[in-house]
């Protein structure tokens, strides 16, 4: 599975960039991404913008990346067939991209691996992040102890306590958490208080973001880094059933992992993109994280994008059962696809994500993120509404020995 | 009504720099607010800024972000906040309303300079507006007849500051150092750097903000730059205040200590 330089990628494959299916231009995805950032800031992404541009298309960049995720990430992960899962599917063929197998435990590690390497590049010494469910947190604070940054983690009290297992890694591994104690208390503050340590300590630091959202150029810059999921399952694809899958599921927080996974396939026009947000209580109760299924266009965070508000564009604080797809805001590409109709986007209930855990611990001997859960029910539904003859890629984005605290709970363990 | 163009006129004229005070509507309470920043100008405040509470103000420090949701758990809508520049407006000071730029953006550009220069208010600052985004916002302002007023930063490279400039009327905000709202033990000492770097680039008046809080170090930026900026400290003295007339007390003789402070330039 490697190319003919002997890389899992070529830096055409790196880039997102100019691919087919690509729109992004200065971090515009249509009307939406852009900058709504202080002043402060603007140098800093200037910055880390054009050191980006060149270390992708620098070869001994790009090898030292692909360097890193063979040997220490453990790429390329493989695919699994799920066929007593996929019973439940209306019989369609579920074929697994295990995230969950990569070192750290989830997709987080590919996007944290390559701005570390920037990081690196931009001469910086510390980096600062946000995390929900504490996955990007863990990566970070390994990618920092890997190569001797100081590391500070910003996370919302209420995940530091559901995620307290997360919490006690990124200690072991030399970071500082920081719980954020104002606000929801959830990641959206997190990203507010980092930010705030940002726009202080900026020529040290490098504010290494976890998702594709954010102000231009994280949107990009977060997609290339995580887009080897979805060029790796492509190839895998094909080589296991000869053609392209039918269609492509993914959860959506954020936005990282499904981009990762979707981003190879655009340009595929025979394939389904879906996206499954965090249906949380049920839409009518209003406890949920349907951004993109019931959200309105507005700005947070740095970049114009769907947004849960209110109608005077205060932002609404969203629920889910997995504290990672817990967010109000999605990226700004995500918004895109959803307005170009190329991607769709649905919400699973917490209910229906946590039979989804369950079903695949049971069947198949994985026990997935809670995030990832809601993927595999959307897998579960769209499958019946596919019938035998699909087949469905689902992106299974991270491994759920973290949630084993909130299994516990909902299933009276 | 007064505008921004007479109020630094003025204060050359009386060789003086510009005393500008900020408070969030909605704290302590709404009528608290006009009742504070009334006070305030009473006692020499020159432009009063108002806070548009905000969910999410990533600019802000722990002072700012404790008022500002305290004014969100009041209730404080746009509505109010166009109530509250009506009522400073009255007392003869500039009133601007200073706001993160997604609640303009939900209300509409249009109707938000339309329904501000109707409240009296004679602009706006966006701390979270880039340049690249305003077009939108400028145009509105324009026909409005209000001020768009953006920050420059320590870190703002000679090209950007041009830039920003460019979309500013009224005048330039210089941020005194990197980092959010507060009061600081001393200025940024980047800001009269910024000032000078800045004064190429306009005839506009430029003022700093950001971690000015007594009135020596009011005299220190009064000395280089046309305007004080001052707000963390203000709110501070109201959350400590043990009632509301005391708070009201305190305000005044910040104010006036800070009055003090800009005519010792």
């Amino acid at each position: 599975m490697t190319t003919s330089e002997g890389t899992l990628i070529t830096p055409a494959d790196f880039t997102g960039a100019g691919s087919s299916g690509d729109v992004s231009e200065r971090g515009k995805f249509g009307v939406f991404g852009g900058r709504y950032v202080p002043e402060a800031l603007i140098p800093a992404l200037d910055e880390v913008a054009a050191e980006y541009e060149k270390a992708r298309n620098d070869l001994a960049f790009i090898r030292e990346f692909d360097h890193l995720l063979r040997t220490y990430a453990g790429r390329p992960t493989t695919l699994t067939d799920v066929p007593r899962f996929a019973e439940q599917a209306g019989g369609a063929r579920v074929v697994l991209k295990r995230e969950d197998l990569t070192h750290t435990g989830a997709h987080k590690i590919n996007n944290v691996l390559g701005q570390a390497l920037l990081t690196k590049r931009l001469g910086k010494k510390r980096v600062i992040a946000e995390t929900g469910a504490g996955q990007h947190g863990v990566a970070t604070a390994t990618a920092a102890a890997l190569m001797g940054l100081e590391c500070v983690i910003y996370m919302g009290a209420v995940d530091c306590e559901r995620q307290a297992l997360n919490v006690a890694r990124m200690k072991l591994l030399g970071a500082t958490v920081v719980p954020v104690t104002n606000g929801s208390q959830t990641l959206k503050d997190a990203i507010n208080e980092a930010f705030r340590d940002w726009v202080t300590n900026v020529d040290s630091t490098h504010y290494l973001f976890g998702t594709v959202a954010g102000p231009y150029p994280f949107p990009g810059i977060v997609r290339d880094f995580a887009r080897i999921i979805g060029v790796e399952a492509r190839r895998q694809m094909l080589e296991l059933t000869g053609r392209l899958p039918d269609a492509v599921c993914a959860a959506v927080g954020g936005g990282s992992n499904a981009i990762g996974i979707m981003h190879a396939f655009i340009g595929d026009e025979s394939v389904q993109l879906h996206g499954y947000e965090a249906g949380g209580r049920g839409l009518e109760t209003g406890e949920h994280a349907l951004t993109l299924t019931a959200g309105s266009v507005g700005v947070l965070h740095g970049a114009r994008t769907y947004v849960l508000q209110d109608d005077e564009g205060q932002t609404i604080e969203s629920h889910s059962i997995s504290a990672g797809l817990d967010y109000p805001g999605v990226g700004p590409e995500h918004a895109w696809l959803k307005d170009s109709g190329r991607a769709t986007y649905h919400g699973i209930t917490d209910a229906e994500a946590m039979d989804a855990f369950a079903l695949l611990a049971r069947t198949e001997g994985i026990i997935p993120a809670i995030e990832s859960s809601h993927a595999l029910a959307g897998a579960l539904k769209l499958g019946r509404e596919l019938g035998p003859d699909a087949t469905i890629l689902v992106n299974l984005s991270g491994r759920g020995d973290k949630d084993m605290g909130t299994a516990m709970k909902y299933f009276n363990l | 009504m007064t505008t921004l163009a007479t109020v630094f006129e003025k204060a050359r004229a009386e060789n003086r720099a510009a005393l500008v005070g900020y408070l969030p509507a909605g704290f302590p309470t709404i009528d608290g607010a006009i009742a504070a920043a009334t006070a305030m100008v009473e006692a020499g405040c020159d432009v009063i800024e108002i806070g548009l509470p905000y969910s999410d103000p990533l600019m802000d420090g722990p002072t700012i972000q404790d008022a500002v949701h305290r004014a969100l758990e009041n209730g404080t809508r746009i509505g109010d906040v166009m109530r509250t520049v009506e009522g400073v407006a009255k007392s003869g000071a500039a009133t601007l309303v200073m706001t993160y730029w997604n609640p303009i953006d939900r209300y509409g550009a249009e109707r938000f300079a339309r329904d501000l220069a109707d409240a009296g208010g004679v602009g706006t600052i966006t701390p979270d507006l880039t340049p690249e985004e305003a077009a939108p916002w400028i145009e509105a302002s324009a026909s409005a007849g209000i001020d768009t007023v953006f920050l420059v930063a320590p870190s703002s490279t000679e090209e950007r500051i041009g830039v920003v400039a460019q979309c500013c009327t009224g005048f330039v905000y210089a941020a005194s150092l990197m980092g959010v709202t507060g009061a600081r033990s001393s200025v940024g000492a980047a800001a009269e750097g910024l000032v000078e770097r800045t004064r190429p680039h306009t005839k506009l008046p430029v003022c700093v903000g950001l971690g000015v809080g007594t009135g020596a170090q009011a005299a220190e930026v009064a000395a280089y730059a046309d305007g004080v900026i001052v707000g963390s400290a203000f709110i501070r003295r109201l959350l400590d205040a043990p009632n509301e007339r005391e708070g009201l007390q305190s305000v005044r003789e910040l104010a006036a200590e800070l009055a003090d402070g800009v005519r010792r330039r």
